[in-house]
Formats: structure tokens, sequence, C-alpha cells
């Protein structure tokens, strides 16, 4: 249930969708998602492509953290 | 296949398959018994089986692995494996061609680490009553007396140093590849190999060396609670230390295994006194199947009995003993 | 740096920033608090990474009935076994089950005795082992929360489209807001909620809402790599020392306040909510998902007539107690007697990051 793996998509081929974690491939299924582009990060979770990840998010998120420790510093 | 029982059938069988690649000279014999002179002083014995699904697999086969599974038991304990023997139990029906890849393969393994396979016996049972081929090897090598304390451990103490000669986690993912129950593609390849080599490196750069064990069935994390059970130590891995191999963490991520458990067949867990520890490290690189080796760990007095792991995070958690087989996981 | 996927990984794990976080943890935590986590990857990260060794004793981690697998009633187990049982039958399981003991066997014990039980990483590969023998049955074990019940869901689709009639659904698939409530509700003391990252990247964030502003509990959103949870867990302390509760994502990068309306509309278009039992709660109103009535053909409940006893938890098991804060595995009478990792009897020890399981590792 929360075993979700970030990966990318390499290719699209109808409704799957080849996700690159490292050089591992997996065609995994795009019926739970709205709208996915080659490139994308996307969380992976039991075959299907659950979520898009959101890279500036992700930065966000670590530079939150960054201030976090930022304070500790002050 | 209807080879029976020492019918004519098997006579051509073993002529055209066995004896086409177990060339030496004693098995040619054909006699009830091998013959040998085993010299002086301790003998090492040791012997296994194979029952393993699929039989071909990234890297190598049931023979390969047969062969170096007895090969690398001895060589851990210290010993040169010197004799073979091979048994194999066939279920009618089976390819020939495909017996004759596998025998090949046991041939060369066995030739490149200059061990003899001496003598042998086969089987054919009816469909149904083994699972395609099951092999059985059996070895005994030489054993200098220097070398028995070092699979009972008992001079494993605290400071000494444990390293490990490459990644984790090769073999069981190249078998689970080759199952082709989850259809991820990978190029992971087992690490079936001749530990013997990097064995040799290992003892002629320290005469220090407390304890070894190969990482095979369970993985390094049921050899780390061997050791600390056995020698009633305390064990401690640094997660941040073990080699990794990058498709393995992948494929590990996406089922929810853990690297730690999962089988190999070329890994072998060294204890070795911390004196001793870098100048063997660098001896153990020289060796191809050593060639990223890393000093993973240490023994300490600390939590006698139990193996911790210092995490990527800083945080420390018990290596649990394995209970039954890693499962793809969704929690 | 890191190859695809992994570097949103790797940064996230790094020592120095988790020891960073634990500082600010330790500074700001004043009052004894009780925190509860209700998702397994979270119990398994927080086991994995050692992350209980840096938070300090004014907060007690509670692990909660967040494991889909160990809240699967012993009857879900029983059920699966009978269709099992049946030589048409192929059963479709993920490996999380395999372990889970029924009021007699498990999953397990019955593949070694010959049961045609295929683990799967994917629902769709049961569809496919379907399509490839239609002239067995082939019924997969919906196990799991709002993450995983739109896979399922599309497996349906899928298999009514593609008219594959030999492929059945068991459902065991829970939502959480029921349950949370009913802690939140109840008479352990919960002062905050870590709230399940991926059970969230599928529903959003509103679910919690009732939590933060009317039962006035702390709720973040967590991701699951260490500094995930730790930044959580500092959110969390914020939240409950001002005493200003709300719905707050920490997961941002993954988690949208809608969710994922497609997965959504999947799960919703397939399944009904019925009454639930979770192993160790009781029955939880509207918990459970169930098949619409027009998909019933392929409801392994409507199909097949499953025909078992209603099982009893053995006397003296008190996961219920456990999963709910209010005891501690050494308190259960059955703890490393009769329960042990070997022998598990609740879903406290089934699961090897369960409450239990994990004081047994440490306590011997």
């Amino acid at each position: 249930m929360c075993l979700g793996v970030p990966a990318k998509v390499v290719r699209i081929e109808g409704q799957e969708a080849t996700v690159a974690i490292g050089t591992v491939e997996y065609q995994s299924s795009l019926l739970l998602m709205e709208e996915v582009k080659v490139g994308d990060y996307v969380l992976l979770h039991a075959g299907f492509i659950i979520e898009k990840i959101d890279p500036v998010e992700a930065e966000e998120t670590m530079r939150l953290f960054d201030q976090v420790s930022k304070m500790d510093e002050e | 296949m209807h080879h029976g029982n020492g019918g004519v059938y098997m006579q051509k069988l073993i002529a055209d398959v066995f004896m086409r690649f177990f060339t030496d000279a004693l098995i040619c014999n054909q006699s009830d018994s091998a013959i040998i002179n085993p010299g002086k002083g301790k003998i090492a014995y040791t012997t296994d089986s194979f029952v393993i699904e699929p039989l071909f697999f990234p890297g190598g086969n049931i023979g390969s692995l047969a062969v170096c599974g007895t090969l690398n038991d001895l060589a851990v304990s210290g010993a040169k494996p010197e004799y073979m023997s091979v048994g194999f139990i066939i279920e009618e029906g089976f390819k020939i061609s495909d017996l004759i890849k596998i025998v090949r393969s046991m041939a060369i393994e066995a030739k490149k680490a200059g061990t003899r396979i001496v003598t042998g016996d086969t089987k054919v049972v009816n469909a149904g009553k083994c699972d395609q081929l099951f092999i059985n090897t059996s070895g005994i090598g030489a054993l200098n007396e220097k070398h028995i304390p070092l699979s009972s451990g008992k001079l494993v103490k605290p400071g000494d140093k444990i390293l490990l000669n490459g990644p984790p986690g090769e073999h069981g993912m190249a078998i689970l590849q080759a199952r082709k129950l989850f259809s991820f593609k990978t190029n992971i390849i087992s690490d079936c190999t001749n530990l013997y080599p990097l064995v040799k490196q290992i003892l002629n750069r320290s005469g220090q060396v407390h304890f070894m064990r190969d990482a095979t069935r369970g993985g390094v994390a049921t050899v780390a609670n061997e050791i600390a059970r056995k020698c009633n130590v305390g064990v401690e891995i640094d997660e941040t230390c073990i080699p990794v191999n990058r498709e393995v963490a992948a494929l590990c991520e996406l089922l929810g295994f853990d690297p730690l458990y999962i089988a190999n067949e070329g890994k072998v867990v060294v204890v070795v006194d911390a004196m001793d520890a870098e100048r063997t490290l660098n001896g153990m690189r020289r060796v191809k199947s050593g060639k990223n080796a890393a000093i993973i760990g240490e023994i300490t007095a600390g939590h006698p009995g139990k193996a911790v792991l210092k995490t990527h995070s800083g945080g420390k958690r018990i290596i649990d003993e394995l209970l039954g087989d890693q499962l793809p996981r969704i929690c | 740096m890191s190859p695809e996927g992994l570097r949103f990984m790797d940064g996230y794990r790094d020592a120095v920033l988790i020891e960073k976080l634990a500082a600010q943890i330790h500074s700001l935590s004043r009052t004894p608090i009780r925190l509860m986590e209700v998702c397994g990857g979270h119990t398994a990260a927080i086991h994995k990474y050692g992350l209980k060794d840096f938070l300090p004793v004014t907060i007690t981690l509670l692990s909660g009935p967040g494991c889909p697998v160990c809240v699967s009633s012993q009857k879900f187990v029983d059920q699966a076994i009978f269709l099992g049982g049946r030589r048409r039958v192929i059963l479709a399981t993920y490996g999380d089950l395999v372990r889970v003991p029924g009021s007699v066997s498990s999953l397990e014990k019955e593949k070694m005795r010959g049961a045609d039980i295929r683990i799967v990483y994917s629902v769709l590969d049961a569809v496919k082992i379907a399509q490839r023998h239609p002239e067995r049955q082939v019924v997969f074990l919906g196990i799991g929360f709002e993450t995983t019940a739109p896979a399922s869901a599309a497996a349906i689709v899928r298999a009514e489209e593609e008219k594959v009639d030999n492929f059945f659904l068991l459902s065991a698939h829970k939502i959480m807001p029921p349950a949370l409530e009913s802690l939140a509700g109840g008479d352990t003391r919960i002062d905050g909620f870590l709230a399940p990252g991926h059970v969230s990247a599928v529903t959003g964030t509103m679910i919690y809402r009732n939590l933060a502003h009317v039962y006035h509990r702390g709720v973040v959103v967590s991701g699951f790599e260490p500094a995930d949870i730790l930044q959580s867990v500092l959110l969390l302390v914020k939240q409950i020392e001002s005493g200003h509760f709300q719905v707050e994502n920490e997961y941002s990068r993954v988690v949208k306040k809608e969710g994922n309306p497609r997965a959504i509309a999947v799960m919703n278009g397939v399944f009904g909510l019925v009454d639930a039992e979770w192993r160790g709660l009781g029955t939880v109103r509207e918990s459970g998902l169930a098949i619409k009535p027009e998909l019933a053909h392929h409801d392994a409940n409507v199909a097949f007539n499953i025909r078992v006893p209603d099982g009893q938890l053995p006397k003296g098991c008190i996961c219920g107690d456990i999963l709910t804060g209010r005891k501690i595995p050494s308190e259960c009478p059955l703890f490393s007697v009769q329960c042990t990792p070997v022998n598990p009897i609740g879903a406290c020890m089934v699961s090897s990051e369960g409450s239990c399981s994990v004081f047994y590792k440490y306590k011997t």
C-alpha cells in the first residue's frame, strides 16, 4: 500500500508506460493517470503509475529541510 | 529418454554426455570407486544438492552452480578444493541438449579451478518424480591445520573487522529475473564464481583471519547473525560501507526487498584482525571476484549475540534473522 | 549524482540532515505527546532507518492499524484458502498476504501443500493469467487501502472490456478515514497523526479535515523517506505545542490537495462502501470496499459459494489494544509464548514491522 517508488517515464505505448529506475525498466499501467509525458517523474505502485512527482516541489521540500537546518545554525 | 536402470540407453547417455566432458582419467575408468591419494594431514569434506528453478539464469546454470557451490564451501573452510563427485537425478523427458550445456559448464568450472571430477553417478526417474534435474556434488580438499578455526570462529574477538568482497544480492535477483514472474527488465547477472583464488589471496595476506563464510541462502544478514550467535559477540555493519549494485538496489526498492538477505553465490564474509584489515582488503581487490571488496563493519563487545545495522541515516536497527524467502510487497 | 528515480530518495536519507531535523524536534518538544502513524510503509521506514532513536522521550510514536495486510480479518484468509482448495481456481495475491494466518492455516502453508497460489507484483498480471487459462478461474485477493484499491478497480474494468469472464476479485479493500476517526473519537489518547503519503496521493488531503477541525488533532501528510518522517514529526510537534491544528502536507512533491481524480473515479466506478471487519478493531462502519452489483460477475463473494465459519482470534490476543496504542506487547498473554514471529497469531506479529514483531526482536 505504501511501497511507491520514484521512476522516470522513458517510453509510452498506448495505456502503458515504460519507466526506468536507474537502469531497471518496467512496463507500467497508465490506467490510473490522466496525462503523462516521456521525461516525467512518477510514482510507481504495484505496477501502476499513481501520481507524478513534481520536481519543483521536490526541490522546494529539500529547501525547506535546509531552512530547518539553517534555523539550527542561527 | 528411456535410460532407466543401467542398460544400453544409460550407457549411451553416460558415453555421449558425461564422458564427453568429464575426462579425468579416474572417472574414465568407470570403476566402482575412485582411488585417490589424499596426502598427509586433515581433509575438508563437503556435500551439497542443487534443486534450483529455473535451471538456466543470467551468469550460469545449475551445473556451474553445483560445482562452484561445493568449491566455495571448501575454499571458505581454508581448504584447496582437489576432488569432486557429481550425482545426477534426471527426469524422464529432459532435453539432452540442455543436459549437455549443463555438464559442459561443470567441466569448465572444475577445470578452471584445477579441481578433478573423479567419480559420479546418474539416475533417470519417471516424469513427475523429480523437477527436471537435481544435482549433488561433494568435494574434498587438503586442509592446513592452522585454518581449522576459520569455520568455528573461535578466534573472533571485539575489534576485528568484517570484510565483504562485493555487492550482495546479485545471484538471487538474477534468479528472480530468470523466473520471469515479474516483468522487470534488468541486466543483473549472477555472481556465481569460484572463490578459491580470492580466499587464497586473503589467507596469504593475513595470518589473522578469524572467520570466513560464504553468504549463500539468506544472504549477508544470515552470516552476520551466525557470527554473532556462534561467537557470542556483537556484529555491527555500516550500511554506508556495503558495496552496492545499483540495479539490485533499484529492483529491491521496487519489490520491497533487502539486499542483505538475498542469496549470493560468489560472496564471502571475512573476519580479520583489525591490524590486517587494510592489507587484506588490498589483496582482495587484486582478484576479480574481490575488486569491489570493502570493510563493512566490525565485531564489538556490545550486544553479544546480535547483529546490528547502522543505517544511511545514522539510526541503528537489529538485523533480523531471516524467517522465510522475501516476497514482493505492496506495503 | 544518482540515476533516474533514485535521486528522489538519496537526498532524503542523508545522515546530516536527519541529525539536524532531530535536533529541531528535541529543542521544540516540551509536552509529552503521542503520535500515531497509520501506514505500513511508515512503520517499515521508521524501523528500517532506526528513526525512533532520534526522537526525544517526550514523543511516543504509536504504530496504528495502517498495514492493510495485518488488519485483514482471519475470515478473509480462510475464504481465500477455501477458494484455493477448489481445483479450477488459481489464487493470485500480493506477497504480503502469504504468511498472514487464518484460523487454521495460511496461504504459504497451502501453497506448500500444492495449492495453485501465485504471487504477482501487479493485479493486471492476474488478469493476464486468466486470459491465458480460460479453463481456470483466477481469483485475485484484493488487499490494500486507497493506494491499491484503484488498481484492483482498473483490473475489473479491463476484465469487463476484454471479456475476461474468469477473472474475479475477493475484496478486502478498506478506506482509511472511518478508522482514523474511530481512533480519534476513541478512548486512546492520540495527539497527532502522520497521515499515509501514498493513500493521500490518490485521495487528496481533504479526507483528514475532520481529524484536525472536529477532533482537534494534528495531521501531517508524510512521505516515506527518513527526512520526510522527521520533518512531519517536527510539524506535528509545532501544531500540538501551538494548539493550532490543521492538515499539513509535507509530501507536496507527490500529494496534491485534490489527489488523483482519475484514480478516484476508477475506484468509485467499481466499488461501493460496506461495513468491514478490521483485525483488532472489530467492525468499522462503511470502511470496506465491495464490488458494485452491476459488476457482481467479477465478485468472488457472489460468484462462489464461500462457506467458512466465523473464525475467532485465539483467546488472549489483544492486537486491538496494541494497534490502538492502549497496551504494549509485553502486556499480551500470548506474546512470545504462543505468538512469535515464526508462529504469529495476531496482526501485530504477522507484520515483520508490527509492534509485537519489533518488540520481540529488541527484547530478546
